[in-house]
């Protein structure tokens, strides 16, 4: 068991697979010669081949309209967007296209494509290298959205999704790409989608985080811990379709949430997950749910520590939810 | 620079000799047959839904033969990509009336699931791609499967079908650009039919021409006359064979004219002459195919009353099966979201059951 960072473990699921899987080949801005921007794809050129790792033009709506057909015609395509900032020229082809094929031809036509964008704040990159806006695609029916936040799920929850009949999105939180290490085993495992993971236990608060967040809500646990409250965190780990039932079983627990994510909080998943809770368990509900969250803004650039939600907010919510 | 029209039968029906493709001759009656079964089924389809019997129709009036003549060039086991006029293109690949009224009216049988709007259909065993209503969105997906082909070393080519006003859109530019930079086996095949809904070609492009824009991505253009069906047959055919060759891509512009609405929803006496359409009809591709029959004692009008007769009948058995059929299951609501329903889905069909099953209690 080898002790990578994040973007190694990254870089490893598609190794791995790529090895496993000659069908897979993963085309994008800078993903060859290169090995990406952010070092994802390093050394896969030299290992597999300029047929299979493929620099393309600088067009998003190329890499992903592209990746479709090639999907449909039976690779698995992995697109790589060098920023979730840079999406939106493509937003077209994962809304009206990616999203759809399954649907609209009766099941006739797939296109598991997935799609790999590094994505969120704290890295000094102003609004178009931080913006989180994972909402937007939990929103589109089609899609899955699957969100790592440590070494160990990013490879095993990219090796799901390598595998997965329909389309991914894989959001990387690239605050984390090297500060967060762990243990990653050499050998093959997978991490399934659709199922939340319980990174604290506690029983007074809980803590739904995921991506970079999550370390922050474990910040704020351990600092809440001092206090004498014990706050169980929860890592979503994919936001669709997301695990309810771990949700529901910690509310029941706890009957006190805090809602921790860095997207603006207006139509933020955070909505979504208090909503569920509202709508299944609100007698369940000690007090009133609490959302920490960016703000309604575009995002900033000098005020980005003002902006990004920290252990302190955090704990201030456990703390109200606590003492309601 | 302009670039010549190229055709092969004059509007009079003569053949210029020199460019004949030498299709046989029993070919050619049954290409012919195919521009009448478009043509009777696009003036049905236009009837069912005036008449409310279904909800929406996008035809083809007056592009048969730029349909029929490209999609008659391709083998069975190349991709064709619509956009979603291309009535022609589906009867040449083998798709059969019953599967397209069944579409039509949205029915149990639809393949679709009754899914889609009116044409906007694809048959995975036709190799014909379910089309979408953005513009222009199937381009890349031609090239995309043309490099996947290239890589697994399957030598097909694949074919993008869109109007001139999508040459105005980004994934024309992308995908014509990511063909010449990879120099896929793909046909672009531009109907450029003189309007998009209302904006006519002058105001999509100040380009003399649509054919001369694949200069600039690295590749060759021409231009052919939409309406002369052996001229759009003799193109494609050379564009397929070069590329299957792994010649490249080639973007032919076939110049027709959308003889009818641009839906069932619109109106063309808004923006159009009644001089501009009837100059157009003397161009009529059927018109001028059969001309060119007649001349070469290859058709009679008993053929043409034998086949206008089973073409009606053929499509009127399709539409009685059609109309008979009930909607599809609510299951299918659902269905095909993804591979595996997920909880929230069978949580909202189970909603949905309990609420329809209360209110015809």
């Amino acid at each position: 068991m080898a002790v990578l960072t994040l973007v190694q473990a990254v870089n490893h699921a598609l190794r791995d697979e790529m090895q496993k899987n000659d069908r897979v080949v993963i085309l994008g801005e800078d993903v060859g010669v290169n090995g990406g921007v952010f070092r994802a794809t390093e050394g896969l050129l030299q290992l597999y081949g300029p047929n299979r790792v493929i620099d393309t033009p600088l067009a998003e709506s190329g890499i992903i309209g592209v990746s479709i057909g090639m999907a449909l015609y039976g690779l698995r395509p992995v697109a790589e967007i060098q920023f979730l900032d840079f999406i939106y020229p493509a937003f077209d082809q994962i809304e009206s296209e990616l999203a759809k094929f399954r649907y609209r031809s009766g099941g006739q036509f797939v296109a598991p494509v997935l799609i790999r964008t590094p994505y969120g704040g704290s890295i000094k990159g102003s609004h178009y290298h931080s913006q989180s806006t994972e909402a937007f695609f939990a929103h589109t029916p089609g899609l899955k959205v699957v969100i790592p936040a440590t070494p160990y799920d990013a490879k095993g929850l990219l090796t799901s999704a390598l595998r997965d009949p329909d389309p991914v999105m894989f959001l990387e939180p690239k605050k984390i790409y090297r500060t967060v290490r762990g243990e990653v085993p050499d050998d093959e495992y997978t991490v399934p989608i659709g199922k939340a993971n319980i990174a604290r236990d506690g029983g007074d608060v809980v803590i739904f985080a995921y991506g970079a967040m999550l370390h922050v809500a474990l910040e704020a646990a351990d600092l809440a811990a001092g206090k004498g409250i014990n706050v169980e965190v929860v890592d979503i780990r994919t936001i669709a379709p997301f695990d309810i039932e771990t949700i529901m079983s910690s509310v029941k627990k706890t009957g006190r949430v805090v809602i921790l994510h860095e997207a603006c909080k207006t139509c933020g998943f955070g909505a979504e997950i208090a909503a569920q809770i509202a709508e299944r368990g609100i007698l369940n509900l000690k007090a009133p749910i609490v959302r920490v969250a960016g703000f309604d803004v575009p995002f900033p650039y000098a005020l980005e520590e003002e902006y990004m939600p920290n252990a302190k907010r955090v704990l201030n919510a456990v703390e109200r939810v606590y003492n309601f | 620079m302009t670039l010549e029209l190229l055709q092969v039968i004059k509007p009079s029906g003569e053949l210029v000799e020199e460019m004949d493709p030498g299709i046989p001759g029993d070919e050619l009656r049954r290409l012919y047959r195919l521009m009448v079964l478009t043509r009777n089924l696009d003036t049905r389809g236009t009837q069912l839904q005036r008449q409310g019997r279904i909800g929406f129709f996008v035809g083809c009036l007056g592009q048969e033969a730029a349909h029929i003549g490209s999609a008659y060039a391709l083998k069975p086991e190349d991709w064709i990509f619509p956009a979603y006029r291309e009535i022609g293109a589906m009867l040449c690949r083998g798709i059969t009336l019953t599967q397209l009224l069944d579409q039509y009216y949205a029915n149990a049988e639809d393949v679709e699931k009754g899914r889609q709007l009116t044409n906007l259909f694809g048959l995975k065993k036709a190799n014909y791609v379910t089309g979408s209503a953005p513009i222009a969105t199937q381009i890349p997906h031609a090239v995309g499967a043309a490099l996947a082909a290239k890589i697994l070393g399957d030598p097909i080519v694949t074919m993008a079908y869109f109007g001139d006003g999508a040459t105005s859109e980004n994934d024309f530019h992308t995908g014509m650009n990511f063909a010449g930079v990879f120099k896929t086996p793909t046909v672009f095949f531009c109907h450029n039919n003189h309007w998009a809904i209302s904006v006519p070609v002058e105001r999509q492009t100040a380009s003399e021409t649509i054919a001369i824009k694949a200069l600039a991505y690295g590749f060759e253009g021409v231009r052919v006359d939409g309406n002369d069906i052996l001229a759009v047959y003799r193109t494609t055919k050379e564009a397929v064979d070069k590329a299957r060759k792994g010649g490249g891509p080639t973007l032919i512009e076939a110049v027709t004219y959308r003889m009818g609405p641009h839906t069932s929803s619109d109106d063309p006496k808004r923006y159009r002459s009644e001089a501009e359409l009837a100059e157009w009809q003397k161009r009529d591709p059927l018109l001028r195919f059969r001309k060119y029959l007649e001349k070469k004692k290859m058709w009679t009008e008993a053929d043409e009353l034998k086949v206008q007769d089973e073409t009606n009948r053929e499509i009127e058995e399709a539409v009685q099966h059609a109309e008979k059929l009930p909607k599809p299951a609510l299951e299918t609501l659902f269905s095909d979201v993804y591979a595996e329903m997920p909880w929230n889905l069978e949580e909202q069909l189970r909603e949905l059951q309990a609420e329809m099953q209360g209110s015809e209690s």
